[in-house]
């Protein structure tokens, strides 16, 4: 008995929605394993339409505060989602190396660039407005002016591949502007996912900002993209071959649709490949407000 | 109306309280680029043909034709009166103007010259133009005038009272002067040109018409800007929505810079689609003006023989 | 000595009533020709089918023209005479090259103005001096304003090199016929692609008159191709599989069709759509200027104009005399003649139009919202509908919801900002908003809660090459003018 070796305390991963950790209302779970048909991981929910709609609904409740929130604010819990990831750093750096089979240094490394990239867009969140903005010289006596807005709620399908710094570099750039999300994490590799939604939850992010989904994408991804109240869809990390459907499906609310990329996992990790503002971009709004000048 | 200036001066306190609670006459916001626009918008209208030639007519009718220069003397004012009764001794159609407008000095001369013509005397009082005279002068100048036949009054109001905040003297100035100016009519200078804001224009019309005013009006002519469209409108709009709260009729008169026979008609066009045509009379609507009379019969000239004319053909007063 | 002669009587004051006479503008140097081909690869030629259409002045219902209708081959046609133009031609072109042919554009958009005003004005029905002092001098200054970044695209998006798509596919709509086309046409060009335009079957003449206009500025055959049609041809050349973008200004309905078409293509889309903006006034707004705004809000163009302030917010303090003020200067509107100086409000666009508007109006009266129209008299023949406001609407009505395009306007009152904000923002649309108040700062609240591309603060209706415009939620996607108009046109990759 005094040698017995202490067993385990698994985690129960779930869905994150409205700030909570949910299970999925359907109470279905798929398996999970380590990289391509691996050893079993363990059993993420497998989240249901139902779950989506809350999702969603968490996403639009979250939109008014953290749209309304100054933009140093945002780029100040960005940051602090990165200060909160880097103190976890090797628990990731596990978890990415069992989700997608590979070495614990490259994991480290990806881990590491996750953080960073939070850092990035951080410090973009008080800028989008000067690059992206413009005072217009109309021809008339107005004082006239564009901004950038968040376009609303945005459904992120995380790319399949790269379990953490993919998601992390899709997710970041639609909240840096300002925009609340939910996310499809990626299908085979949903675990780095919730326990990032573990950091969210800690990071003063108001609750709902983001919201997250493991389950199958084909069958999330139909609900996702008909749903009314979602203005756009980052499909980054969508399969080409629900593309078509899911843009069919868009279009019913005239949503702003980013089409799959399928960029190689490693691609993440360049910078140049990796990171971009006119992914913030692609989900602001410009605003333009004119005023007459006079006495 | 038959109110009479006392009663209006009675009741001027009740008057003010009540009007601050209406909700049009008691807001001075205007916009200055929307009410240049929609003043520029109605100079575009195109009036052509019977309309010009109607418009060009009323214009002369409404006219207050005017001297006030230091050098006026009794044959300057003789000859203005004489074309004031017959502009254009060519044109049976052309009808006299509404008045001229002269100093107090002047008045005496003038009412011989027009009499019988029903060509009524203005006369510019309240040491006109600055004002800046006591009220007691201000007042024994109107009196003067009244005195010697003017059957109307043109005062400016205290503008140095009015833009230090110093609203109800301005007020009870504009009661004295009513009342100074006994069956005379009483039109009231803003001169706007000096209150700085639309919004300050537009408190004076209101103000000045609380007051008494039978007439309220843009300008000294010594100053400017003076009668522009976007003043003109400012001043109709308060006109109209002190009708509809009231139900008095107050006139206009824009005076200062009006002097081609085009912007005339340009404010014609701002009276009819502002106030209507109820206020294209010489009763509701003057022109305050010395060389715009010429255009105007230059421009009747042309629409009667199809000629563009010559100065050389029209007498200079 | 006195003049004693007696003076004119005073009867020859009678007419003092200023009722303008007729006023109309010249139309005889306007040439409509009897029949109009298509333009591809810089020759007018017929339509592979021989079909065509009649465009009839809708305010006098007279066949104006024959009109090309463009089929599937004769797509395919212009959508090959595009790509062979950009790959020989105008992608090698320089962008200094590029921005003097839109400058030349643009000035002979100037030289020519009245003609084109008065042919818009008779193929569309709005007004002359709308035509005249709104529509040709925007198209003009749009040429002008993008040529100059022709060669400048460089500075416009820091950390890009940008390059151009390829053929542009551009449907517009029948409000604005020749503005649109300038929209459309002088960012894709400027951005060197080539483009295929497909003008609305109701005006087709001044974009065809702009095809010739293109001739006389000497741009390359094959840059623009003109397909005139109708539904069928717009839809069959958003579908070619050899455009790279597309662009749609019109019905949201039509959109989302647009939208599902092109679904997983991966072919550039940008949208402006319908809308159904709010003109909220608050009780210390400059008021007769706000009346101004309220009635350029809706009675502008005959209220065809997707950003028109279609709902009136005013604030319940302020609401019944406002609304008394409001009659009152809409009993001032001139209605009828197109073509006269004087005309405030012009035709409505088609029967088809008409008859949606009538509907609609129908509508409202059933569902118990209370009519007032503007007391004028309307000509016999044309299509025509009386300046309209309705109070007494309640959100739910469809006169508050449904995009009517006509001069019809909904009154619905509120009674803080917030309530105010909440209503606006009521509606799947997007696209404008006005807000009326003398307040500084409740300006800036406003304009930053309101979920519309544009804002207009104590004014409306204005536009500008510079000023970006478009929509929020399903009012579309993308941004015409100013530096944000040239994005849709650039890959930016």
């Amino acid at each position: 008995m005094a040698d017995e070796e202490r067993l385990e305390v698994r985690k129960t991963y779930k869905l994150f929605i409205g700030g909570k950790f949910p299970r999925t209302e359907s109470g279905r779970s798929y398996l999970v394993t380590e990289g391509k048909g691996g050893k079993p991981l363990a059993n993420a929910c497998r989240a249901s339409r139902k779950d989506v709609r809350d999702a969603v609904v968490a996403a639009r409740a979250a939109f008014p505060t953290w749209a309304g929130m100054t933009a140093y604010n945002r780029g100040q819990i960005l940051y602090r989602i990165a200060e909160m990831l880097e103190g976890r750093r090797e628990q990731f750096a596990d978890e990415v190396s069992r989700s997608e089979g590979r070495s614990r240094k490259a994991a480290g490394a990806e881990v590491g660039k996750a953080i960073d990239r939070w850092v990035w867009y951080a410090g973009w969140a008080d800028k989008l407005a000067q690059v992206f903005g413009s005072s217009n010289p109309v021809a008339g006596p107005y004082f006239n002016f564009s901004v950038p807005e968040p376009t609303g709620v945005v459904g992120v399908v995380a790319p399949p591949d790269s379990s953490l710094l993919g998601l992390v570099s899709r997710l970041a750039p639609v909240i840096a502007g300002g925009n609340t999300a939910v996310v499809l994490a990626a299908e085979q590799r949903p675990l780095p996912a919730i326990t990032l939604a573990e950091v969210l939850a800690t990071s003063d992010l108001p609750s709902g900002v983001v919201n997250l989904l493991t389950g199958f994408t084909a069958e999330l991804i139909g609900p996702l993209a008909a749903h009314m109240d979602v203005n756009a869809l980052d499909l980054a990390g969508l399969d080409l071959a629900l593309f078509r459907d899911a843009e069919l499906a868009a279009a019913e609310s005239v949503k702003r649709v980013v089409a799959p990329v399928n960029l190689p996992a490693k691609a993440w990790l360049d910078d140049a490949s990796g990171q971009d503002p006119y992914w913030i971009a692609a989900f602001l709004e410009t605003k333009t407000v004119w005023h007459p000048i006079g006495g | 109306m038959a109110t009479t200036p006392v009663r209006l001066a009675e009741a001027g306190d009740g008057f003010l309280r009540q009007i601050e609670l209406g909700p049009i006459l008691s807001r001075f916001a205007v916009d200055q680029v929307g009410v240049t626009e929609r003043a520029a918008a109605l100079a575009k209208r195109s009036i052509k043909k019977t309309s010009k030639v109607a418009a060009l007519r009323l214009a002369v009718a409404v006219m207050d034709l005017t001297t006030l220069e230091g050098a006026d003397t009794p044959g300057k004012v003789e000859a203005l009166c004489a074309k004031a009764r017959r502009p254009d001794p060519a044109d049976p159609m052309v009808p006299p103007v509404a008045a001229a407008c002269v100093y107090p000095t002047m008045v005496a001369t003038a009412k011989t010259a027009l009499a019988g013509s029903g060509v009524r005397v203005a006369s510019v009082a309240t040491a006109f133009p600055s004002g800046q005279s006591s009220l007691r002068v201000r007042l024994a100048d109107v009196e003067d005038a009244v005195a010697a036949g003017a059957d109307e009054i043109d005062m400016v109001i205290n503008r140095g009272a009015f833009l230090s905040g110093r609203h109800r003297e301005v007020f009870d100035e504009i009661v004295a002067v009513k009342g100074a100016c006994g069956a005379a009519h009483l039109k009231v200078i803003l001169e706007t040109g000096e209150l700085g804001t639309y919004d300050n224009v537009r408190r004076a019309s209101v103000l000045a018409m609380a007051a008494g005013a039978d007439f309220i009006k843009t300008s000294t002519g010594k100053v400017q800007p003076a009668a522009t469209l976007p003043v003109a409108l400012v001043m109709l709009e308060a006109i109209r929505d002190f009708h509809e709260r009231t139900g008095r009729m107050v006139g206009f008169k824009p005076a200062g810079g009006v002097r081609s026979a085009k912007q005339a008609i340009q404010h014609l066009i701002l009276v009819n689609e502002t106030l209507g045509p109820d206020w294209l009379t010489p009763e509701r609507y003057r022109i305050g003006a010395s060389s715009l009379l010429n255009d105007c019969l230059m421009q009747l000239a042309k629409e009667r023989t199809g000629r563009y004319q010559s100065a050389d053909y029209f007498s200079k007063d | 000595m006195t003049d004693q002669t007696p003076v004119p009587a005073a009867s020859t004051l009678e007419t003092l009533d200023l009722g303008y006479a007729p006023a109309p503008e010249a139309t005889d140097h306007v040439r409509i020709r009897d029949h109009y081909g298509l333009l591809i690869g810089g020759k007018w030629v017929d339509p592979a089918s021989g079909k065509g259409f009649k465009t009839v002045n809708p305010a006098t219902e007279v066949v104006l023209a024959e009109v090309a209708e463009a089929g599937e081959e004769d797509v395919d046609l212009a959508v090959k005479a595009a790509r062979a133009a950009y790959d020989k031609l105008w992608s090698k072109t320089s962008g200094t090259q590029r921005a003097k042919y839109l400058f030349r554009v643009a000035r002979v958009l100037q030289e020519r103005a009245r003609e084109f005003a008065v042919l818009e004005t008779i193929d569309g029905g709005k007004p002359i001096k709308e035509s005249r002092d709104v529509d040709l001098p925007l198209a003009a200054a749009h040429f002008f304003y993008y040529a100059g970044w022709a060669d400048k695209l460089d500075y416009a998006f820091p950390g890009r090199s940008p390059r151009p798509l390829g053929v542009a596919a551009q449907v517009i709509p029948w409000n604005f016929p020749l503005l649109m086309a300038a929209w459309k046409l002088a960012p894709a060009l400027a951005a060197g692609n080539t483009v295929v335009l497909k003008p609305a079957e109701t005006t087709p003449l001044t974009a065809l008159l702009l095809g010739q206009v293109l001739e006389q500025a000497e741009l390359p055959p094959g840059v623009v191709n003109i397909l005139t049609g109708a539904g069928a041809t717009g839809a069959a050349l958003v579908a070619h599989p050899d455009v790279d973008k597309v662009a749609f200004t019109g019905s949201t309905e039509v959109g989302k069709a647009i939208q599902r078409t092109l679904a997983g293509s991966g072919t550039r889309l940008t949208l402006e759509l319908g809308g159904k903006a709010a003109n909220i006034v608050f009780d210390d707004a400059p008021i007769d200027q706000a009346i101004e705004g309220i009635v350029n809000g809706i009675y502008f163009n005959q209220g065809h104009v997707c950003c028109a302030g279609s709902r009136l917010l005013v604030q319940e303090s302020i609401a019944e005399p406002l609304i008394a003020k409001l009659k009152r200067r809409m009993a001032t509107l001139r209605v009828g003649d197109p073509l006269d100086k004087n005309t405030d409000v012009g035709a409505i666009n088609s029967r088809q139009q008409l008859d949606r508007i009538e509907e609609l109006v129908a509508s409202g009266e059933a569902e118990g919202a209370e009519l007032y129209q503007s007391p004028c008299d309307l000509p016999a023949r044309g299509f025509w509908f009386r300046p309209t406001v309705f109070t007494g609407v309640a959100q739910s009505h469809r006169i508050a919801q449904e995009e009517i395009f006509g001069p019809v306007l909904s009154v619905l009152t509120f009674r803080t900002p917030a309530e105010a904000v909440e209503k606006a923002n009521n509606t799947p649309y997007g696209l404008s908003a006005g807000v009326w108040t003398d307040k500084g700062s409740r300006i800036l609240d406003l304009a930053s809660r309101l979920r519309a591309g544009v804002v207009w603060a104590n004014t409306f209706n204005r536009f500008d090459p510079t000023s970006p415009f478009g929509g929020y939620k399903e009012s579309g996607f993308g941004r015409e003018g100013g530096l944000h108009g040239l994005a849709p046109y650039l890959d930016l990759s």
